[in-house]
């Protein structure tokens, strides 16, 4: 919506100009109406976080009586609700920040390296029925997770890992297997059939192939599906709730910040400099890799 | 458990993980001769492949089993726990608000993402604009509802008493008596909507940005020559054009709604005739132990949205297809 190439004085509106003249004016008009439009969308989409960010840094007493908007007319800031809410009371944040940060890296790193191999699997060797199986787990991307929960936690139960890391780590590398192979299977499939063929002809099998061409020529796409996946499994809720909410041993951030937010009379100088915790890790991940978190997240967006 | 007892967990995970995984690519790397690609091609695939079946394939197949007997999952009852989602009251209600958050979210978070794209479109400040509103996005839907807990709160309008919550605030500064929001049956729902509505509305944008700015640019021009107003390009050029991405973007949002859960669970709780589908299967499933119940839940979240993922699916092809 640039105007430079117009010269000045084509602003008043309402007359009858030559075309291009009102033109110019109708589209200088718009143009500032467009401008506000877009400062009150971006001002409504962040004052919300704003507030509560603002609120996370005042004295208990300010939180509990008065608005963060009163700040302006008395300022008063302290890190004291940080400290309380970390490592204050019988239950301190910092016990669950450790537990995502537990959930969180095998959760990623799992479904990525079976997914890798897997994709290597249906893109370049050649099985019966290979192609049925792929389009099999293709398929497998409509199931909604709500679906498969409960029977596999009878099936952990059964198996006496109920409680454990291991029921969220396995769950979480379950449900992103589908989508993980089907996206590294296609960028796994663009990569040139003569690279694998010069690599054959030199003697290499497909372990080989795999660890020293695919898996450095892949790293752009797994890098988004990783961001994707990162993202999914720091900010989940029901399967942390489903497979770790009973103790508090494995439960992580969010299961905790719900059951803060769902007690009446919420504390909030309590619950704002929480929700902050968990919400910076994604927010530095978001700004240090936007490219890739955009890109994962586009290919992710119909995950269930 | 002791951080040393958790830490142990991870070791121990990553080393009998990585013992499987070396054990897998052994046997695949010994595979010689004329049944190489067998062997390799079944090493690569099958503990991805195990693990589907275990744990997705065959516990869809027994919720759908499921869904048709009794809480304890012991009794043949037939089509009754369905019968029951479409007739008792409560049941009901749920179904209505689902109905409301599939038909409201996406169509708001597209168009306020596709004008909020077209706005800040080739503007000085667009990148920084831009990530204004997709910064939601990396927020969890948790952070998000305590975010907007805190705009809804209300204190009860007494003397001394302040309000804390802003759009409370904003009511008395207006001169208007301020409304415990959350409790207002049946608007409360358009609340949490709103929750997501902001979410979404950045996903909406980035895409639709994406398109907007490969709309070949002689196209762009030669309606600027012909002296089309800004208002007209938009609907005779911007959105025909983009049209395919538009589409992906309300299924994309339509399936992700449908699926929502942690917004009503924080906010609500589902109470107050607020719950969707995806938080009464896990309060039928969970707290109330109705699996039959809980079940079929599931399978109506499940047919709803199978339809819609192979609509994206074909509308998405047709995109990469340009």
């Amino acid at each position: 919506m640039t105007v430079v190439d117009n010269p000045p004085g084509t602003t008043a509106p309402g007359f009858a100009d030559p075309p291009s003249r009102s033109a110019a004016a109708k589209k200088r008009l718009t143009s500032s109406w467009a401008s506000l439009a877009a400062l009150v969308i971006a001002v409504l989409w962040t004052i919300p976080t704003f507030g509560l960010f603002l609120t996370s840094f005042r004295p208990e007493r300010d939180v509990q009586r008065t608005g963060w908007w009163t700040f302006f007319a008395n300022p008063d800031l302290t890190l004291a609700n940080y400290g309380e809410v970390l490592f204050g009371g019988s239950q301190p944040l910092s016990g669950f920040f450790v537990n995502s940060v537990l959930v969180t890296i095998p959760s990623v790193f799992i479904p990525i390296i079976l997914a890798t191999m897997a994709a290597y699997g249906f893109a370049w060797t050649r099985f019966p029925l290979r192609d049925t199986l792929f389009v099999a787990v293709f398929a497998l991307q409509i199931v909604p997770l709500q679906v498969a929960l409960l029977p596999l936690l009878e099936i952990f139960v059964g198996t006496g890992l109920n409680g454990t890391f291991w029921t969220v780590w396995i769950a979480h590398s379950i449900f992103a297997l589908p989508l993980a192979i089907f996206l590294l299977h296609n960028s796994m499939r663009d990569i040139p059939a003569e690279l694998v063929e010069a690599a054959r002809v030199d003697g290499a099998g497909h372990v080989r192939i795999f660890t020293t061409i695919m898996v450095p020529l892949m790293k752009p796409a797994i890098a988004a599906f990783a961001v994707f996946q990162f993202l999914w499994v720091w900010n989940d809720l029901l399967v942390a709730l489903v497979f770790a909410g009973g103790t508090l041993d494995v439960a992580p951030l969010t299961v905790r910040l719900a059951n803060l937010a769902g007690n009446r009379g919420s504390n909030w100088y309590l619950l704002a400099p929480g929700a902050f915790i968990a919400i910076i890790v994604p927010l530095v991940v978001f700004l240090g890799l936007q490219r890739y978190f955009v890109r994962g997240l586009l290919a992710g967006s119909v995950k269930g | 458990m002791t951080l040393l007892d958790k830490l142990l967990q991870l070791l121990v995970a990553v080393a009998v993980f990585a013992a499987v995984m070396g054990a897998v690519l052994f046997v695949a790397d010994r595979a010689r001769g004329r049944r190489t690609d067998l062997v390799s091609g079944l090493a690569f695939t099958a503990p991805a492949l195990l693990l589907l079946l275990v744990g997705l394939l065959y516990p869809a197949g027994r919720t759908a089993v499921q869904s048709f007997f009794d809480a304890s999952s012991a009794g043949f009852v037939g089509l009754d726990n369905y019968v029951r989602i479409f007739t008792q009251p409560d049941l009901v209600v749920v179904l209505r608000n689902t109905l409301l958050w599939v038909v409201i979210t996406p169509i708001l978070s597209t168009a306020i993402g596709l004008v909020y794209a077209v706005l800040v479109d080739r503007t000085r400040f667009e990148s920084f604009a831009k990530a204004l509103v997709f910064l939601p996005m990396a927020i969890s839907f948790v952070g998000a509802a305590i975010i907007w807990k805190f705009v809804y709160e209300y204190r009860p309008n007494q003397q001394n008493i302040q309000q804390v919550g802003l759009l409370n605030q904003v009511l008395v500064w207006l001169g208007l008596e301020p409304v415990n929001f959350i409790l207002v049956e049946p608007w409360n729902n358009l609340l949490l909507i709103v929750v997501m509505i902001w979410i979404q509305a950045g996903f909406a944008m980035t895409v639709l940005s994406a398109a907007i700015k490969a709309i070949p640019s002689d196209i762009v021009e030669a309606a600027r020559l012909d002296g089309v107003g800004s208002v007209r390009m938009f609907f005779s050029i911007t959105l025909p054009s983009i049209r395919p991405a538009v589409v992906v973007v309300i299924t994309a949002i339509s399936i992700a709604v449908l699926k929502v859960f942690d917004i009503v669970r924080t906010m609500t709780g589902g109470q107050f005739g607020t719950s969707v589908v995806a938080n009464e299967f896990y309060r039928q499933t969970f707290r109330l132990s109705d699996l039959g119940m809980g079940s079929a839940l599931a399978m109506i979240l499940f047919v709803l949205v199978v339809p819609i993922v192979v609509y994206n699916v074909r509308q998405m092809r047709k995109v990469d297809a340009r």
